[in-house]
């Protein structure tokens, strides 16, 4: 910006009798105008108009005295205009101004313009775009000119959960990013929380998020410190909370959204356009380390979108604004990732000695026992779930027991916001089944 | 993470999206879809067709994004100017279209509500890009009801400042109403300047 007056008539000529013109307050100074001199033309005294009628004035008593007229220069009450318009100067000024209204054609014309403006200030309503509206706008934008680098089909979610979230944190004001929210999750059988504010809960996922931005080369939010405080999800949020002597505030939205846009840029690029169906050349080699375990970059970003809804209703719940599960189409992504992780969850737990022994031996790539996982509502469908090793295949056949359930219900039991036992399921079959595929459900949650 | 200056992102986006970066286009979309469908609707009032305002503009941008020049000011208010037209090409259309059916009203009536909302939604875009400061001082005086004295000990300037503030930010405000009806200005006034 070049000077304090964008709409520039700097360079104009001052000219008192266009009403369009108001002279350039920088100049006001300098001018040395005569007070009144030349206005004594009647025609002004029609157009004084009156200030906004003051609003603390109401229900107030009246002033005790009338108010004495005060003395002052024409270049002092030109620049009590904006605060007359606004009703924002003394009762004393107020009169001054309106005695000079009356001989001073320009300052006349320039008060009236600038009490209409004052009409045009109203407070900002907070219009909330519908958030489904960004996809629908999207698409149409690449049906009609189809994208040279398109956002590959698994990294949509991420893009679209995302922006979601950034939505509602430009609409939450400064005091409640420091709202008090509860990370919940669970650790064997061990349901645990981890207090934190909004603002550490974006900072929760932008060091998580982090380990994807590593894995494709983008630099890490977190420097200076060791490997092992890198390592982990947990070791992260742990370690970014720390190293800041204040706490988080709405300044991490900034990095936060950045780094988002920069992993959903770097994943398109990295992604074969020429392949079909999303197949990708380099990344789908890319894999993304979680310390204790690791998922191919298409999991992990649909891992990450599932964790932004997940703490996107945790800032939601905080500052009581309502929020909306996913997209269908991508709730379905969510849940079949899930899906896909809970023989390797089952196993786990066998091996920690909280899950019941396998009934069997089963050849890699053979089907053995299953249960039939069905998810009800938006975005639902069923899964087969190898119950007695990761390396078996679920299948009809085998079916030893049936679950039923909410998608959103489910991906909440994944997420560790409920337990097993309050989970709203239908079952039959075998009990004991059932109970280890549902705590193997809560057991994917983490911090 | 270094800021770029705005222009040069506004030239990145620009090559971004001729380029064909569908990525880019989400980026541009978080960036300013609150200010296209805000526009839009204090134009018409109306959800669904600020929605699809939004959608047009959008798409509009998508295709031709060697439409937008650099040279003639930032991508905010070239985005801004296209809003603008369309919302009010669409609000002049849909209030003829209710004259001739119900015959009710006069053209003068017609044109005088095209001004107004047009005004108000020219009146959003200034006030959100007028420089802080100035915006700062408007929000106390009129939001806050506080008078310019009391204004210049928050903002922590001299009476002087603040009496200038006000009568500065009003002044931009009030370019709202210059309806540039003698067709010099390419683009409605309000959306065409570095702010």
């Amino acid at each position: 910006m070049s000077g304090p007056n964008p709409f520039g008539n700097a360079e104009q000529p001052e000219n008192p009798d266009n009403p369009d013109n108001p002279d350039n307050p920088d100049n006001r100074d300098g001018s040395g105008e005569p007070e009144g001199a030349g206005r004594s033309d009647a025609a002004a005294s029609a157009r004084i108009p009156t200030p906004r009628s003051s609003v603390e004035d109401t229900g107030r008593p009246l002033p005790d005295h009338v108010p004495q007229p005060l003395v002052l220069e024409h270049r002092v009450l030109k620049s009590l205009l904006g605060a007359w318009a606004l009703a924002a100067c003394s009762a004393e000024e107020s009169v001054a101004v309106e005695e000079h209204l009356g001989g001073c054609g320009p300052c006349a014309e320039e008060a009236l313009r600038l009490r209409d403006a004052v009409g045009l200030l109203h407070a900002e309503e907070s219009l909330d775009l519908d958030p489904m509206l960004r996809s629908r706008v999207l698409e149409r934008c690449l049906n009609r000119r189809p994208p040279r680098i398109p956002v590959p089909e698994w990294a949509t979610p991420y893009d679209a959960e995302t922006a979601r979230l950034d939505a509602l944190l430009q609409d939450i004001g400064d005091s409640e990013w420091h709202a008090p929210i509860r990370l919940r999750w669970y650790e064997g059988d061990d349901r645990v929380s981890r207090k934190t504010t909004v603002a550490g809960v974006l900072t929760h996922l932008m060091s998580v998020d982090g380990l994807v931005a590593v894995a494709l080369g983008l630099d890490d939010p977190l420097f200076g410190v060791t490997p092992e405080e890198r390592r982990t999800p947990e070791s992260r949020t742990e370690t970014f909370w720390k190293a800041s002597h204040f706490p988080p505030t709405r300044a991490v939205r900034g990095p936060w959204r950045e780094q988002s846009h920069a992993v959903i840029r770097t994943v398109s690029f990295a992604a074969d356009p020429s392949g079909s169906a999303g197949r990708t050349r380099t990344s789908g080699q890319l894999s993304v380390p979680y310390g204790d375990f690791t998922l191919p970059l298409r999991d992990s970003m649909l891992d990450r979108a599932f964790e932004c809804w997940v703490h996107a209703e945790d800032i939601a719940e905080a500052v009581d604004y309502p929020y909306e599960p996913p997209s269908p189409r991508h709730l379905n992504r969510m849940i079949d990732l899930a899906a896909r992780l809970l023989p390797d969850s089952l196993a786990g737990r066998r091996r920690a000695g909280l899950a019941a022994p396998a009934r069997g031996l089963v050849a890699a790539g053979a089907p053995g026992r299953t249960l039939r996982l069905e998810v009800e509502g938006a975005g639902g469908g069923e899964w087969l779930i190898a119950l007695d090793s990761p390396g078996a295949v679920g299948s009809a056949e085998h079916e030893v027991a049936h679950v039923a359930l909410d998608g959103v219900e489910f991906c909440r039991l994944a997420a560790g916001h409920v337990t097993p036992e309050e989970a709203a399921a239908g079952q039959d079959g075998d009990r004991e089944a059932i109970h280890d595929v549902l705590y193997a459900t809560a057991s994917l949650s983490r911090m | 993470m270094a800021r770029e200056t705005p222009t040069r992102w506004d030239r990145r986006m620009q090559q971004r999206l001729a380029h064909g970066e569908a990525a880019a286009l989400g980026e541009l979309y978080d960036r300013f879809a609150s200010l296209v469908h805000g526009l839009a609707h204090r134009v018409l009032g109306d959800e669904d067709a600020a929605d699809r305002i939004t959608r047009d503009v959008f798409t509009h941008v998508w295709e031709n994004p060697d439409a937008y020049d650099p040279k003639q000011g930032p991508l905010r208010s070239w985005i801004a100017t296209l809003t603008h037209r369309r919302a009010v090409h669409r609000l002049r259309q849909t209030e003829s279209a209710a004259l001739v059916r119900s015959g009710e009203g006069t053209t003068e009536d017609l044109e005088r509500r095209v001004r107004h909302a047009s005004a108000a939604a020219r009146a959003d875009y200034i006030v959100t890009s007028m420089p802080a400061p100035l915006r700062a001082a408007l929000e106390l005086a009129y939001f806050q009801r506080r008078d310019y004295r009391q204004t210049a000990v928050d903002l922590g300037v001299t009476e002087d400042e603040a009496r200038r503030r006000l009568r500065l930010g009003l002044q931009l405000l009030s370019t709202a109403h210059d309806s540039g009806t003698s067709g010099t200005p390419p683009g409605p006034p309000g959306y065409g300047r570095a702010l």
